[in-house]
């Protein structure tokens, strides 16, 4: 017999199992479920941007694109990032389509970090920094952020964590799972400290388009001095509601891209082709599907907000991404009892905030893409729970 | 400020929300929402709220047809009079003045195709002004009111629960 944990690697054995995996399966194998627990757009990939692939494929599109993916889409892309946030980038060397953001999050990671270099990660945010991280024999160093600041990250808070070692700030916003948003105030007191302290940034900007109330995305490498320092990593999984296309991108320096397209050509080769051509058509011509969507998520997360504070689950309000990120500290039970509680009690799928780091212990996020009809349904049960059931 | 766009999109998606779900979602008061709505209905923009059914789904299917007739207008009322005269029929669904190859589109439900049949026969043909009909019956409703109805292409969610969204 092998023994496999002998032979396998001992970083990746050693990351801890996701605590929400046990949950999800006890959710998935009851009946009459009520999810609010998804992490991706409940709308449909916009008819004429499915054509687009349709399309190619009829014409026999289906071989490998270039390495850093179609030029057209590259400029594509590169206009979009110009007209939607003012900053400029040159689609032969500084622009990388990637198979969904999270292999330019991967790619960005492991291009960047030699061993023992710390990587400094707001929390709670997306699960995947930390194990990216770890496995590119990075240090992932913790920056907690609080509800009274609505979980931005401050200069102070990022100021602390500084070490000689610190390298990679990861900036994750709008943010997975809170919904904040950093206001260009924000940015201007994270770029002091970065400059200060000569970090380079990954900002994950994918729900960039998903923001409400008025304040437009500010790109941290729009910022005086940023670009040079900043990896931009977007994609069109939420902004176009094209998860299962899996396609994203990253701009930045070319010396940084360079290296990224180096590791993805080895690794990948190059980003799925049917979805490269009808990516191209959502940058041309989806920017009413997008105002669209944004219309009705912020019609959904109004709803929520109003509820989830009426019955007396204190709520931040979001103002990005599609999730609320209430305060059930008033129940007396951990993020995890009370997520199952609610499961049980109410068949009410949510997630406990603590899968996003221990500061999003006291929480637990409610995704809204979902309909208004299912949303009110939910919350009529969350409201039944907290009455009857505790 | 009340939006009546708004509030009326919202409606015509779903008549079911109540006034404090609207007036969450369109930020103004439980109030401002139910005299919208009251003014809206007095006024004859809300013209109802119903339930759409999918009939295929219950055992005995009623039967649907989309009337063509070509009619001479009259000189002074057009075709107003005549649409008038079509649409009283309580079997009469739909009546709507076209452009193009015909006149008048009219939807017929009936409980079977011949009962539609003979009502086009005994009731439309013989009206002054028509010309001429052409009875197109309904086989199967793939969507309508823009929900779908054919159950190969309803909305189903499957997303699944991933850890990493």
């Amino acid at each position: 017999m092998i023994d496999y944990t002998q032979r396998t690697n001992r970083i990746l054995q050693q990351l801890p199992p996701s605590g929400i995996r046990r949950f999800f399966d006890i959710a998935n194998e009851m009946e009459d479920v009520i999810s609010l627990s998804v992490g991706e757009p409940d709308f449909h990939t916009p008819w004429h941007i499915r054509e687009e692939g349709i399309a190619s494929l009829e014409k026999g599109r289906t071989r490998y694109t270039p390495n850093r993916g179609f030029a057209a889409l590259r400029q594509e892309i590169g206009r979009f990032l110009s007209r939607h946030y003012a900053v400029d980038y040159d689609p032969a060397t500084e622009i990388l389509v990637t198979v969904g953001g999270s292999e330019a999050i991967d790619l960005c990671v492991r291009s960047l970090l030699n061993p023992g270099d710390e990587v400094l990660i707001p929390e709670p945010s997306f699960v995947c920094y930390v194990p990216i991280t770890r496995m590119a024999g990075g240090v992932p160093v913790t920056v907690e952020t609080r509800a009274e600041n609505g979980f931005r990250l401050t200069a102070e808070a990022l100021e602390a964590k500084i070490t000689a070692k610190s390298k990679l700030l990861i900036l994750p916003y709008p943010n997975n799972p809170t919904g904040a948003v950093m206001r260009r105030e924000d940015l201007e007191a994270v770029a002091r400290v970065v400059e200060r302290h000569g970090l380079l940034v990954l900002s994950d900007e994918i729900y960039a388009e998903l923001t409400y109330g008025g304040a437009a995305h500010v790109a941290f490498s729009s910022l005086p001095g940023m670009r040079e320092r900043t990896v931009l990593i977007n994609g069109f999984s939420k902004t176009y509601s094209m998860t299962g296309w899996r396609l994203g991108y990253a701009a930045g320096p070319r010396e940084i891209l360079a290296l990224m397209t180096k590791l993805h050509q080895f690794a990948i080769m190059s980003a799925p082709t049917t979805s490269q051509y009808a990516a191209i058509e959502a940058l041309k011509n989806g920017d009413e599907d997008v105002a669209y969507m944004r219309r009705q998520y912020d019609l959904r997360r109004r709803l929520i907000v109003d509820g989830l504070n009426k019955m007396g689950l204190p709520c931040f309000e979001p103002e990005g991404a599609f999730y609320v990120f209430p305060s059930i500290q008033s129940t007396g039970l951990t993020s995890q009892a009370f997520c199952e509680k609610l499961l049980y009690a109410r068949r009410v799928a949510v997630v406990p905030g603590d899968a996003f780091g221990a500061s999003g212990e006291g929480y637990v996020r409610i995704s809204y893409s979902y309909s208004i009809a299912h949303i009110a349904e939910a919350l009529e049960r969350i409201h039944a729970f907290l009455q009857h059931d505790l | 400020m009340l939006e009546n766009e708004s509030l009326l999109e919202l409606l015509e998606e779903d008549a079911k929300l109540t006034p404090a779900q609207l007036s969450a979602m369109l930020g103004v008061s439980e109030e401002e929402v139910r005299s919208a709505v009251a003014r809206l209905e007095k006024e004859g923009v809300i013209k109802g709220y119903r339930t759409l059914v999918n009939w295929e789904r219950v055992s005995a299917p009623a039967a649907t047809a989309l009337i063509e007739l070509k009619v001479t207008p009259k000189k002074d009322t057009g075709f107003d009079e005549i649409a008038g005269r079509i649409m009283n029929f309580p079997e009469v669904r739909s009546v709507a003045l076209m452009s193009g190859g015909f006149d008048l589109a009219v939807t017929v439900a009936g409980k079977t195709m011949s009962d539609i049949a003979m009502f086009v026969a005994r009731r439309l043909a013989p009206i002054e002004g028509v010309l001429s009909t052409a009875t197109h019956f309904v086989l199967t409703r793939y969507k309508e009111g823009g929900v779908i109805f054919h159950s190969e292409y309803e909305e189903i969610d499957e997303r699944g629960s991933n850890l990493c969204d």
